[in-house]
């Protein structure tokens, strides 16, 4: 146990301090915080003025819309079906409705629109509704407190009890006037990207530790530190080793370009506040009873209208779960294959040599690439299910799944084959692995791998 | 007493018999020369003892006790195909490698400042691997292979790589060892440093011991009763004085003396030779040729027929 803590020691140690680990440290976050900027800047100053209808079945909202530099709100009292089939003659840029409830608030609406619907049209609409929804909250707390209750007034309390979340789903209405739910940009970007990044880390980490076998063999230095330790011990270092660098990089990663991301964007949404100021007036409901307590709680909230509109749209995904799983099936995912890009690395004898074998790892990961659009587009469908429980394809497609929710059996079940297959794919491998590194200059096939499987 | 016996090891891979019922004893303090061509079975035989490949049959002893792999930390092994990471310092590596081995850092640390002195490469403590020759690695290899004072040390080819002057440095360390109580398991195809060094050897061909034993009393066995005799120049046929059971198998002349090679048939002893010769010679030398491992190998390996082995002690 303690030879192989030195062995990842060594691995760890060798790799954070090479220099390409510290330029893809330092680039990535840079090229991430770019990605994710530019969209947001882009529609942000699409100076073009939208016009929005408004079906409000409530009578909560009525007036609330306030027309902003570029969004216009006209509010309609037709029928919701009628105003669908007029919708494309309309010339309107989407059509909100917000369906009447019966006992609770209404918390959910439906924009319609033609294409994807604009973040900033989206967040505003959610900014004002949940801004009505929690002023109105207060609005029945403060009337509660002037009633005469002698508990002493806990602004904390009172901030939280009045949290409201506000879900705007949104969709597309084709040509013929039927209408289907609209993949929500933010999980569709969420999704693919967490695929993309599981994908690149996979094969950059993998192939590191393929890497690292062949150079210990061309080196020749294996045999001697196999007489030390065991053989599996040497594997397991190494793919372990390579797995706390690949740790470090992401979370790294998620630091720096978090820090890029409030610095630059913060400023710019400081400006935009200015330019719009019709959200701060919907707050702006005076209150009689207590000043002191208002003016508390004005100033409290005026932080989180302060919060950036990306945030606010991203946080409609579950992040913690997205987070965890994130890092199970990265770790899981790259476990598994790990244990045969370091059993390719232990059959060959230099880099030129490790095609034939590639391709049969290559293929399941393409595979979920190549289908992801097919996912996103039905998350919930047969093939997206299968690929998502499949040990191999499972990491790829799993976490291009769970933006969108995935029932937690599905989840377990899929984690649970993930792990069973990293244990089988490790026991293969270490039987390839310890004949191969001590075989040089014999070219190997697959029929040869297969007899190393027995020996 | 043995430091390590090998009894019966068997290793099969898939359609190939590596070793077939090897035998092998190897005595306390001595140094043991694992002998045979390209392919025997030697390799396979050091990696069982190293617990790197596990034999399918036999057992192995180390101290009287059966092989465990705790004993990995008593033995210390300087592989054929060895080398070093080439990105990493020399004096970083050989800690790592010491470590391995089970000695704590501030140990191994001591003891290379030590070794590093004596063999005067303490200026590459902070290089890279990649910028030391051949030669300079191999240096730091079999510092790294001693260095945890193991009770048994398996050397294959060390001398490869090195110039004749650290081979002589590297036979005396061999030879200090053996004097510090180590035992030594030494594979090469260098002859002449077999007969340099080991006490012992085992010859190993086809995957079977054919031939082991104290090298003196091999050599001994290995005596054909041939001599080889000098005299002066003389016009006549020696063959004509001998009787015709004695079987001159080559004559030379230098100069004034010339030199013969006579076999002697068995019971017969170099007295009678000179008694059959002198009358007519005047005898200026008189030789027993002993072979050399170098002869005994070539010998044994080609005329072997698999099924006996010749056994002596």
């Amino acid at each position: 146990m303690q030879k192989i803590w030195l062995i990842i020691q060594r691995e760890y140690l060798t790799r954070v301090k090479k220099k390409s680990f510290i330029v893809m440290t330092i680039l990535g976050p840079v090229l991430l915080a770019a990605l994710m900027i530019v969209p947001i800047w882009l529609s942000m100053n699409s100076n073009e003025m939208k016009t929005v209808a408004v079906i409000d079945q409530t009578g909560i909202f009525f007036e609330k819309f306030k027309d902003t530099d570029n969004i216009r709100f006209h509010y309609l009292v037709s029928d919701v079906n009628a105003a669908k089939d007029n919708f494309r003659k309309s010339g309107d840029y989407a059509l909100l409705v917000i369906p009447k409830t019966e006992v609770a608030l209404p918390t959910n609406a439906i924009l319609y629109s033609e294409g994807q619907v604009n973040l900033n049209v989206k967040s505003y609409i959610d900014r004002v509704m949940t801004k009505q929804l929690e002023d109105m909250k207060l609005q029945a707390r403060l009337n509660d407190l002037r009633q005469g209750s002698d508990t002493p007034v806990n602004v904390d309390d009172i901030l939280r009890s009045i949290k409201t979340t506000v879900d705007v789903s949104t969709m597309k209405i084709d040509e013929k006037g039927n209408e289907e739910k609209s993949y929500t940009e933010v999980s569709m970007v969420a999704g693919i990207f967490a695929g993309i990044l599981i994908y690149m880390f996979i094969f950059m980490f993998g192939s590191q530790v393929m890497r690292g076998v062949i150079e210990e063999k061309t080196s020749r230095i294996v045999e001697v530190i196999i007489s030390s330790v065991k053989p599996f011990q040497l594997m397991m270092g190494k793919v372990i080793g390579v797995a706390l660098v690949g740790l470090t990089q992401f979370l790294l990663w998620v630091v720096l370009t978090f820090v890029i991301i409030t610095a630059v964007v913060t400023p710019m949404t400081a400006a935009k506040n200015i330019k719009a100021p019709a959200t701060e007036q919907v707050s702006g409901q005076p209150n009689a009873l207590d000043p002191a307590a208002a003016t508390a709680l004005i100033q409290k909230q005026a932080p989180q209208d302060g919060v950036n509109e990306v945030f606010d749209a991203i946080s409609s995904i579950n992040f913690p779960v997205m987070l965890g799983s994130f890092l199970f099936f990265f770790l899981f995912g790259y476990l598994l294959y790990a244990a045969f890009f370091a059993a390719i690395g232990g059959a060959v004898d230099s880099e030129a040599d490790t095609q034939q074998f590639m391709m049969p790892i290559t293929v399941p990961l393409l595979l979920s690439m190549v289908l992801s659009q097919f996912i996103l587009q039905d998350p919930t469908g047969p093939v997206a299910f299968w690929l998502s429980i499949i040990p191999f394809t499972s990491p790829v497609v799993m976490m291009m799944r769970i933006p969108f929710g995935v029932p937690y059996w599905e989840l377990a079940l899929s984690m649970v084959l993930l792990i069973l297959g990293f244990i089988g794919a490790t026991w293969m491998a270490a039987k390839i692995y310890r004949t191969g590194i001590l075989m040089y200059g014999k070219k190997v096939g697959y029929r040869e791998l297969w007899k190393w499987l027995k020996y | 007493m043995e430091l390590l016996s090998a009894v019966n090891i068997s290793k099969q891979y898939a359609a190939h018999k590596a070793l077939d019922r090897v035998t092998i004893r190897i005595p306390d303090n001595s140094i043991f020369g694992l002998l045979g061509p390209n392919g025997a079975g030697k390799t396979t035989f050091i990696r069982i003892i190293n617990q790197i490949i596990a034999p399918d049959e036999g057992e192995i002893f180390f101290n009287g006790k059966p092989l465990t792999p705790d004993d990995i930390a008593r033995i210390g092994y300087l592989p054929e195909e060895r080398g070093l990471y080439k990105k990493m310092n020399v004096g970083e590596q050989a800690i790592y490698l010491a470590r391995l081995k089970g000695l704590s850092k501030a140990e191994a640390e001591k003891r290379l400042r030590f070794w590093f002195s004596n063999f005067e490469i303490m200026g590459w403590w902070n290089r890279k691997v990649e910028e030391l020759s051949k030669g300079m690695q191999q240096k730091v290899q079999f510092i790294v292979t001693i260095l945890h004072e193991p009770r048994l040390l398996i050397f294959d080819e060390p001398f490869s790589g090195f110039d004749p002057i650290n081979v002589n440095l590297l036979k005396e360390e061999i030879l200090n060892l053996k004097k510090n109580g180590a035992t030594i398991i030494f594979s090469t195809h260098n002859m002449a440093s077999v007969e340099e060094l080991c006490d012992h050897i085992a010859l190993i061909n086809h995957s079977r011991t054919i031939l082991d034993g104290n090298v003196r009393e091999i050599k001994k066995r290995f005596k054909t009763n041939t001599f080889e005799i000098r005299y002066n120049s003389f016009d006549g046929d020696l063959k004509t004085f001998l009787p015709p059971d004695f079987e001159l198998t080559g004559t030379e002349t230098e100069g004034e003396l010339r030199t013969a090679t006579i076999r002697l048939p068995k019971g017969s002893t170099p007295n009678d030779l000179l008694n059959r010769l002198i009358p007519y010679i005047s005898v200026h030398g008189l030789n027993e040729i002993i072979p050399s491992m170098n002869d005994i190998f070539i010998r044994t390996v080609t005329e072997e027929s698999p099924t006996d082995t010749i056994h002596a002690n």
